[in-house]
């Protein structure tokens, strides 16, 4: 059923730190990964090998640079998958009823076996986050790892997401951000965690944490005090006797 | 958006088919045998051609069947619905016409449920497109406008060539002017920007792409392509589309000729309109990709 279920208490998602994602791409690869031999359709490369491969995957990561006021510019990194959004756009425009959103954890997911493939949630996605298997021809999008978080046959540290398991950095959280005292929701609280183009009404679940403001510019090159260093010794006399040649 | 030609046949064919068998249903074109044959014939064929070039794009058509389950919530599901009532309601007047089986007065009032049923039709085709807050250039109330002027010049200028068909061209181009002219504001107008994509603030810039080669996402909500020729097309589609058909219908003597030259033109300019709705539209995802 493509019409969404009344607002789940347990609202399981990430929280995506962008101020420790260092753009290494592991989770990418993780996801890519996990995703290929579980749940539905592989994720297929077309032309992997050619000259104009084109692959599915539930999550990427861009980058940004940004110029603060006043400071040096920084680069962010920028995972983007789907943020199991409360208000889904892509549910309630899909005919089939493939796409839907469970009424138990408001994880968002796809019925690949009732998906006809017409590309429509696509479209109502505002972030990208859907991306139709050229081999398959059925939508594919983020479970979230549901054949992970729920599977008892893992052993409990591997029940989270592939991506937020193997992100080196510890930039990505999962948990229940529909409960208030949440490590999660404490994170989101703390650092001032926001939503994604929330002009639109989709009300994600998943949650950004902004970078953390960096050092002022001190005025001065910040390499500036290596070149001071007096050299001593052997160095000391050579470089004593070249300067007055 | 990618302008699949599918998705611009599907829309233009079955718009015009559909504004065809209104008319008809109507008794716009009071013909009977062969004639009647030919022109019910033309409108279902329009009609029905229009809803299998729709199916060519699925990744799983052989599922297309699923696509009624959902009416309640998904235009797409009502479309098919509409469509597939409107093709019902037109068979009584279509037979009574076609083959003089004596119907009675009930034809009339099916006439009607077909017309009113088509009007439906093309309004959930436009709502698939008008639906999407995340095209903003197609979220706007001129979307089903149009879509409904050239099903009723389209069906006008077959049914009914003359005064009301130039009518309701004129009326297009109006349409289509209008529709140019506020789509061109929607992207702003909903405040699309970088930093609202990733909430980094106004000096956001994109510094390295996420993928190296086209992905699914770029392929299908990223053409710059069309842009570049807007102008240009906008004047043929209103050239084609409406002012041409338009002259046709109030110059040559009103007939069958008529009607075939001014459908032609408008075709081509319906298909030219139809390919810039898609090229020019931007997602909102374009902003992640750089590509604004
Ligand atoms: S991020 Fe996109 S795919 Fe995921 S729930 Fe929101 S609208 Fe749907
Ligand atoms: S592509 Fe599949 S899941 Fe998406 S709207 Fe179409 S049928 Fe539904
Ligand atoms: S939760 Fe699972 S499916 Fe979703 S992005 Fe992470 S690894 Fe991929």
């Amino acid at each position: 059923m493509t019409a969404l279920p009344p607002p789940s208490k347990k609202k399981l998602g990430l929280v995506i730190d962008l101020d420790t994602c260092v753009g290494c791409q592991a989770c990418v690869t993780a996801c890519k990964g996990w995703n290929d031999q579980g749940y539905g359709a592989p994720l297929s490369d077309m032309d992997a090998y050619g000259s104009s491969p084109c692959g599915t995957f539930l999550n990427r990561v861009h980058s940004f640079e940004v110029q603060p006021e006043g400071a040096e510019a920084q680069i962010i990194h920028f995972p983007r998958s789907c943020l199991h959004c409360d208000n889904a756009p892509c549910v309630t425009v899909c005919p089939t009823g493939a796409s839907y959103k469970r009424a138990e954890d408001g994880i968002v997911l796809v019925n690949e076996s009732a998906c006809i493939g017409c590309g429509l949630c696509a479209w109502a996605c505002p972030y990208g986050a859907r991306e139709l298997d050229g081999e398959a021809g059925v939508m594919k999008k983020c479970t979230l790892c549901v054949d992970r978080i729920y599977n008892e046959n893992l052993p409990e540290i591997d029940r989270q997401p592939a991506c937020v398991r193997t992100c080196p950095t510890g930039a990505r959280h999962f948990g229940d951000l529909g409960d208030p005292e949440s490590p999660v929701s404490r994170l989101v609280a703390e650092r001032g965690g926001y939503d994604l183009m929330p002009d639109l009404g989709t009300a994600p679940v998943n949650k950004y944490l902004p970078p953390r403001p960096k050092d002022r510019d001190r005025g001065a090159p910040a390499l500036a005090p290596l070149s001071d260093l007096k050299a001593t010794g052997l160095a000391g006399w050579l470089d004593r006797l070249l300067e007055k040649i | 958006m990618h302008p699949a030609p599918s998705v611009i046949l599907f829309t233009t064919l079955s718009g015009a088919g559909f504004g065809f068998l209104a008319c008809l249903s109507l008794g716009l074109l009071p013909a009977t045998g062969w004639a009647a044959f030919f022109a019910w014939g033309l409108a279902y064929g329009l009609a029905v051609a229009g809803l299998l070039a729709s199916t060519f794009h699925l990744g799983n058509p052989q599922r297309a069947l699923r696509a009624f389950t959902q009416w309640r919530t998904s235009w797409l599901s009502r479309e098919g619905w509409a469509s597939v009532t409107t093709l019902a309601f037109v068979a009584p007047g279509a037979a009574e016409a076609v083959f003089g089986w004596p119907t009675g007065d009930w034809t009339r009032v099916t006439g009607l449920l077909a017309a009113a049923m088509a009007i439906v039709t093309i309004l959930c085709t436009a709502m698939i497109y008008a639906q999407l807050r995340t095209v903003p250039r197609w979220h706007h109330w001129t979307v089903p406008l149009s879509f409904l002027s050239f099903a009723a010049a389209g069906g006008l200028i077959l049914a009914a060539p003359g005064a009301y068909a130039a009518l309701a061209c004129l009326i297009l181009g109006a349409v289509l002017m209008l529709q140019f002219d506020r789509g061109d504001r929607q992207f702003a107008l909903a405040g699309s920007t970088l930093a609202a994509a990733t909430g980094l603030g106004p000096s956001v810039r994109p510094f390295a792409p996420a993928n190296t080669s086209p992905n699914y996402i770029m392929r299908e909500m990223i053409f710059q392509v069309g842009r570049k020729h807007a102008l240009k097309l906008r004047g043929l589609a209103l050239i084609l589309g409406a002012l041409l058909p338009a002259a046709l219908m109030l110059t040559l003597p009103s007939g069958p000729v008529a009607s075939a030259l001014a459908f032609a033109s408008y075709l081509a300019g319906a298909f030219a309109q139809r390919w810039l709705f898609f090229a020019e539209a931007r997602h909102v995802v374009s902003h992640y990709y750089g590509q604004v």
